[in-house]
């Protein structure tokens, strides 16, 4: 961690928080699904809150696995940008904006996505978690997590390869 | 899909899956279309929309949405099996994304069960965009059948 100790609590929250906002506002998709990102310190939680859309089984009801899918992607991919522009935004090397599209990092790209479905969604808010397992120059690969009520009773888990975005 | 008989005609067939799909949220949203239904494939898609991009500087959609239609399909695909499954879910789906689909395109994708035991079926799908040569994305998946 770098960064200046005496640093006002209250910038430092500011400047996380709208880098954040910055990050995930410009996925016009993520807005769609509704996906917002609760952050405490560096950890992120991606919260989808229940929405009819979301729904693939009506008959039980149970959220759609497509959903669940790009839930967990979602979050991969945001944790993994966020995961790597942490230490450039600590040390005030860039200000991500979200008025200022090229003040944005690129997204890292999708190699391959691979889910487990451990019980169906429920027609309630689903959280997610997404850990940086390696992450080297050009490649990376996150593992993520998908629970509702019940952190220990996941309802999907995840592991995807990224392909780091180059040059900028 | 209970009322899907293999002695329908094509056409009845493809016109149950679509009430079928028609009744799941979530494919109505994203606008999904029955265009085949075969016995044990399916091959659904759906067209590019501004609010499903996944990266605002190229206009490509997201690869979540990918995988939504390639799980659907997949699903379809199960239902459509002469043996007739009551239900089915989604037990693991790998994706591979091979390159990002043209943005304005309509993305289909097709699917067919190449094993089907007594509880599980095993499916292959690929997505494509207007290029039918070049696949956008392939997926493998294990899913329950439910008698």
């Amino acid at each position: 961690m770098v960064g200046d100790r005496n640093e006002p609590l209250n910038q430092i929250k500011q400047r996380r928080d709208s880098a954040l906002k910055a990050l995930v506002s410009g996925v016009p998709y993520m807005n769609w699904l509704g996906i917002n990102f609760d952050r405490r310190g560096d950890e992120l939680t991606a919260v989808m809150p229940y929405d009819e859309k979301l729904i693939g089984n009506p008959r039980l009801p149970a959220l759609h696995g497509g959903v669940t899918a790009a839930f967990l992607e979602v979050t991969a991919i945001i944790e993994l940008s966020w995961t790597a522009m942490w230490e450039d935004m600590e040390s005030g090397r860039i200000a991500p904006d979200a008025d200022v599209p090229d003040s944005l990092p690129r997204l890292p790209k999708t190699i391959d996505f691979t889910v487990d479905y451990l019980r169906s969604g429920l027609p309630r808010d689903a959280y997610a978690r997404a850990k940086v397992v390696r992450s080297g120059r050009r490649y990376a690969s996150v593992q993520v997590e998908a629970w509702q009520d019940n952190r220990s009773r996941l309802i999907a888990q995840a592991t995807g390869h990224f392909l780091m975005p180059q040059g900028g | 899909m209970p009322e899907d008989r293999s002695d329908l005609s094509p056409e009845d067939r493809v016109r149950i899956a679509q009430q079928f799909i028609e009744a799941i949220p979530h494919a109505r949203a994203l606008g999904m279309r029955v265009d085949h239904l075969g016995a044990g494939s399916a091959q659904i898609s759906m067209p590019w929309s501004e609010h499903l991009v996944g990266d605002p500087r190229t206009g490509v959609i997201h690869g979540g949405v990918v995988s939504a239609l390639m799980d659907t399909c997949c699903g379809a695909a199960v239902m459509s099996h002469p043996t007739e499954p009551r239900s089915t879910a989604t037990i693991d789906l790998r994706i591979d994304y091979m390159r990002s689909a043209a943005p304005g395109q309509r993305i289909t994708a097709k699917a067919e069960c190449y094993h089907v035991t007594r509880s599980v079926a095993f499916l292959r799908a690929v997505a494509l965009d207007e290029d039918g040569e070049n696949p956008v994305a392939a997926a493998t998946g294990a899913f329950t059948v439910e008698r």
